[in-house]
């Protein structure tokens, strides 16, 4: 070490860490970690669990609800809803097409409601696969990705079953069955609704 | 049993790299020099023990074992033997296996070599990295195990909890054999399959890996109170050994986007590309600003901050590639590793602040700036436009974190941005290149300064002139020309001079004189190569950028599309499966240069049946001056009649590639080993002083 | 519409002339289908819009600038599956359509989110990414600035290094006009002698 042995060599100011310097170095890091572990912490998947997410849906032309171009997921509150994400490129998503529009009909009048959401798809490709499968329950495109970032899907197809009080009781991936639908459906209705109907 | 022993070597290799730093801790605090030297020793058994546990991988990959569950997820029968042992880093699990082995054989090498010279460091090197030993070691045994069969019970929980269960499944699944063995694995991404991605991962582990060794060394100096008196020494060759394979890695990386990835580019500043450029940056700046502690004891604590932010930026670059946090289309799959290694980076940062805040006296400089204008200021101008070109693509890297957590959107920026950004940043690098050599240590005379740059600002006048003459209209480009000729002339008559004096005095033959010259003082010149190769780069770099040329265009068969110079002609379309599952459609064209035909390329798609992955492959046609890329497009579909192309003019892209061997070249001259310098390294560590005249090579 | 055909609206003493002009029923048809002609040229509004073939590279450069919305960072010209092309199509329709590259991305930014976007749209949050580097840059260049000049000032004086280190406790060797080695630095300066 020459620090001692030599008198004309100074020590510089620079190098003799000020605290201030320790401190924003220590802040910068500390943040850093902070948000980078946040990050982490989002990017997990995090589907919804107990109360569904609301969102606002815009019917594609020639869809509605009561007669409205529009309509929220609170308006459904009260009934049973299956919470379908599709898009017109998911090949999966054939396979449930026809049983979807089946059990819609038939479950219509027990107060169901089957909701079909288009998740970053081609509005035209939309409404040729919706006229191809001829679905007529209410369907919206996800504009902006809104919806199905709420509801965090991992990919299409996903079902979300809601029940009369706004909770989610079960989420499947992948193409649903008939069996799986029906006893879902069964169980929501029978189940107590809102105390205030 | 293969597996069992693998698992088996990487288990032992963790316990002792627990005991190593334990041993080393008792030896010193008690003078035990066997304790120390057992430590040392321990380090080396995991070395071979690791190394021993890569082989046996290899031979399950190389038998098709597939009751594995790695072997089964990346190889399948039908690959060439080559490809299979490849396959060892095609995967998370064996790429982090591979990753230990080159790490133990870094830490294991630098061990080796040192240990004589340094007595004094070495035992608190062996615990420093036996730390980072501990951790990458034990997320192979513990969560990313490559010898894992299938049909193993997976460790459920998530974070933390796996800690626990990983282990305990494990054990289970010792006692569980595979029910069904596949019969053939699922085969390698088909993006891996291409001879630069073969070379492309473990020379980026190299370099990653590579650059634990310096911190290692700074840490221990620190500790060991013997800062001043070895660590430059000991870790300037490492750092340039580390920083060359990474440099190569991230070319590698280049050079296959661009041979296969198919967009006729070759950089695209995605997250993953750029957690590989990032420690390249500072790792460049701390070359350059470490000269200066060397020359006049100054800045100290600045190069051991930059040693230290460098590998943080390699754990945060593995973070960032293997932990799912930013999206690429580089990025393996999801792990839960990632919140390991931000533990792990947590730590570090801890610990590497509490060391030099503790240390600090050490770090004093012994002298300070005099002038402007020096080779000081020089260098540290250097610093400053790395650090901000890795601030801003940091920045750019990681701005969709926070973005997204408090916006939801998600943000990606492109190529766009960093080139806006980036692009003046280098720029100026390219200047200051020129410039700096030209500048002394203490002070530069304004006045030789100005005469030392007449000459060649006037030269690169000539040359943008005579470009503005023959078309180029462009003003960043004539402005990139510029700077790039400047920095040339001035790199280029550096030798000149030198060989002339040589010439002049000594009456040798100029090649001669150019060889002699170059190899007494091989860090300089070495240097100078080294620039000369990013300025042949550059030049290559911004005329692609700026005057490549594209066209897409379905064709018919037998018509053409032109572009630049060229035509070129849809002649058929060939079918045929390549040897490894794939399914491969080839088209034929014919390329013309005014009438003459000048190539017939084969551009092709492959379909790989089992995994559903699609590739195109792009035909190149190389040339000094350009390169004419087509690719296979399968857009609308292709038949015998019809398919879309797309082709690319990419002027001077082969300079790239033939800038980054020149570079390679340049480093290895100022890296290669000099006999005044093993002098100079004994008469330093026997306590001796050196002044004047000895100094040459190092 | 049709300027000439109501003669009886025009100032009185034209009347006289126009109908002149007009009288007969074929000239007249002649003339407004003429006019109809001529508007149509003028103002094509008025006309179908004609849908124009859209080459491959007028989509790309849209393309370009986009980022696939559900691949890995993936710009949309690249992207291959067939979502993209549905996209690619998309971007096709809409350019023979007569909308320009901008409003084709906007329409995308709408529809799949800003993340669709190669180069984020300078406003809100994203602004930060442009203002940032535009002002850390500079200001970073002026701290070092500032720093060097700091530095010097502490510093004694700007002596001749030759001076300051004759002590003999001084760690750093003697250094004249560049850091070659010595021998190369004799013959150049004894090169310099002779040619003085």
């Amino acid at each position: 070490m020459t620090e001692s042995a030599d008198p004309s060599a100074t020590n510089t100011p620079e190098l003799k860490k000020p605290p201030w310097a320790v401190i924003v170095i220590v802040a910068v890091s500390v943040i850093f970690v902070a948000v980078l572990a946040l990050g982490m912490f989002n990017s997990r998947v995090d589907r919804p669990d107990g109360v569904a997410p609301d969102f606002e849906m815009q019917f594609f032309d020639g869809y509605e609800w009561q007669d409205l171009p529009t309509a929220d997921l609170s308006d459904f509150q009260g009934r049973p809803v299956v919470l379908n994400f599709w898009a017109s490129w998911c090949v999966e998503c054939i396979r449930e097409a026809e049983l979807l529009e089946n059990l819609w009909q038939e479950y219509e009048d027990q107060g169901v409601v089957f909701l079909g959401i288009a998740y970053i798809d081609v509005e035209k490709n939309s409404l040729d696969y919706l006229e191809k499968y001829e679905i007529t329950y209410p369907n919206a495109p996800d504009l902006r990705t809104v919806i199905s970032g709420r509801y965090d899907i991992t990919g299409v197809p996903e079902t979300f079953f809601i029940d009369k009080n706004g909770d989610v009781e079960y989420i499947h991936l992948s193409a649903v069955t008939e069996p799986m639908v029906r006893s879902l459906l069964d169980d929501m209705l029978a189940a107590e609704g809102p105390a205030s109907s | 049993m293969i597996a069992d022993l693998g698992y088996v070597a990487i288990l032992t290799a963790f316990l002792a790299s627990i005991y190593a730093p334990i041993a080393a801790f008792y030896g010193i605090r008690n003078n035990k020099t066997r304790w120390v030297e057992s430590a040392r020793n321990a380090i080396f058994v995991i070395f071979l023990l690791v190394a021993l546990a890569c082989g046996l991988l290899v031979i399950l990959l190389l038998t098709s074992d597939f009751s594995i569950t790695y072997v089964w997820e990346v190889s399948s029968r039908d690959m060439p033997a080559y490809l299979k042992v490849a396959a060892l880093w095609g995967g998370q699990r064996g790429s982090i296996l591979f990753f230990n082995f080159m790490l133990t054989a870094f830490t294991a090498a630098a061990m080796a070599r040192n240990w004589d010279n340094e007595r004094g460091i070495m035992p608190y090197a062996v615990i420093v990295g036996s730390f980072t030993l501990i951790f990458f070691l034990g997320l192979t045994l513990l969560m990313e195990n490559p010898f894992e069969r299938i049909g193993a019970a997976t460790a459920e929980g998530s974070g933390f909890d796996l800690l626990i269960s990983t282990p305990v499944t494990y054990v289970k699944n010792l006692f569980v054999r595979p029910g069904i063995v596949p019969e053939d694995g699922q085969g390698m991404r088909a993006l891996l399959r291409h001879p630069a991605m073969i070379i492309h991962p473990p020379m980026l582990y190299l370099g990653y890996t590579g650059f634990t060794v310096p911190f290692v060394f700074a840490m221990a100096a620190l500790m060991a109170g013997k800062f001043n008196e070895g660590w430059i020494r000991i870790t300037r060759r490492w750092t340039l050994v580390a920083w060359l394979f990474l440099g190569l890695g991230v070319v590698l990386g280049g050079r296959w986007a661009y041979d296969v990835l198919g967009w006729g580019g070759y950089w695209a500043w995605d997250a993953v590309e750029n957690s590989s450029l990032l420690p390249w940056l500072t790792g460049t700046a701390f070359l350059h600003s470490v000269m200066i502690q060397e020359k006049r004891g100054m800045f100290k604590g600045w190069n051991v901050g930059l040693i230290i932010i460098t590998y943080l930026l390699v754990v945060l670059g593995t973070l960032n590639v293997r932990g799912g946090l930013v999206s690429s289309v580089h990025a393996f799959a999801q792990s839960n590793i990632g919140w390991l290694l931000l533990a792990f980076l947590a730590y570090m940062i801890i610990f590497s602040i509490v060391l030099v805040y503790k240390r600090r006296d050490q770090l004093q400089s012994e002298n300070h700036i005099r002038s402007f204008l020096s080779r000081e200021t020089a260098f540290l101008g250097n610093n400053l436009l790395f650090l901000l070109i890795a601030a801003v693509t940091f920045f750019g890297t990681y701005y969709t974190v926070p973005t997204e957590l408090f916006t939801g959107q998600k943000v990606t920026l492109g190529i766009p941005y960093y080139e806006k950004v980036n692009g003046p940043l280098f720029g100026a690098l390219l200047l200051l290149m020129g410039i700096a050599p030209l500048m002394m240590w203490y002070r530069t005379s304004i006045g030789r300064l100005r005469k030392m740059t007449v000459g060649p600002a006037a030269g690169a006048t000539v040359i943008v002139i005579a470009m503005f003459i023959l078309g180029i209209r462009n003003w960043i480009a004539l402005l990139g020309y510029w700077i790039i000729s400047f920095s040339a002339f001035i790199t280029l008559l550096e030798f000149g001079r030198a060989m002339n004096a040589r010439v002049r005095s000594k009456g040798e033959n100029p090649f001669a004189a150019l060889a002699a010259l170059v190899a007494r003082n091989r860090r300089r010149y070495g240097g100078y190569v080294i620039h000369l190769g990013v300025l042949t780069m550059a030049m290559g770099i911004i005329s692609t950028e700026l005057y490549q040329q594209q066209t897409q265009m379905r064709l018919a068969r037998d018509e053409s599309l032109s572009i630049g110079d060229y035509t070129m002609v849809f002649k058929g379309i060939e079918q045929r499966m390549g040897n490894d599952d794939a399914q491969i459609t080839e088209a034929l064209v014919d390329v013309y240069r005014g009438d003459k035909l000048v190539r017939t390329l084969k551009p092709r798609t492959e379909f790989f049946t089992r995994t559903g992955e699609n590739m195109s492959i792009p035909a190149v046609r190389m040339t000094p001056t350009e390169d004419f890329y087509v690719l296979l497009i399968n857009w609308e579909g292709m038949s015998q009649n019809a398919a879309t192309f797309r082709a690319y003019v990419n002027p001077l892209i082969n300079w790239v590639w033939f800038g980054a061997f020149i570079f390679i070249f340049g480093t290895l001259i100022a890296a290669w080993p000099d006999p005044a310098d093993e002098k100079v390294t004994a008469m330093q560590s026997s306590g001796g002083r050196l002044v004047v005249g000895g100094v040459s090579g190092d | 519409m049709l300027r000439s055909s109501m003669p009886n609206q025009l100032p009185g003493s034209q009347r006289l002339k126009n109908r002149k002009r007009f009288a007969g029923g074929l000239p007249m048809v002649a003339m407004i289908l003429l006019t109809m002609v001529l508007f149509l040229a003028v103002f094509p509004a008025f006309a179908q819009a004609p849908t124009r073939t859209v080459s491959d590279d007028e989509v790309n450069a849209v393309a370009k600038d986009l980022f696939c919305p559900i691949c890995e960072n993936t710009p949309l010209d690249v992207c291959e599956t067939q979502a993209c092309a549905d996209w690619r199509q998309v971007i096709r329709d809409k350019l023979s359509g007569g909308q320009s590259d901008d409003q084709i991305k906007d329409y995308f930014a709408d529809q799949y989110g800003v993340r669709a976007l190669a180069e984020p749209p300078a406003e809100g949050v994203t602004l930060l990414v442009w203002l940032v580097p535009l002002i850390a840059i500079p200001a970073a260049v002026i701290i070092f600035g500032l720093y060097l000049r700091n530095i010097r000032r502490a510093a004694p004086g700007g002596s001749e290094p030759a001076a300051v280190l004759s002590s003999p406790a001084a760690p750093e060797p003697v250094d004249s006009e560049t850091d070659q080695d010595p021998y190369t630095e004799r013959i150049e300066r004894e090169l310099r002698e002779m040619e003085e």
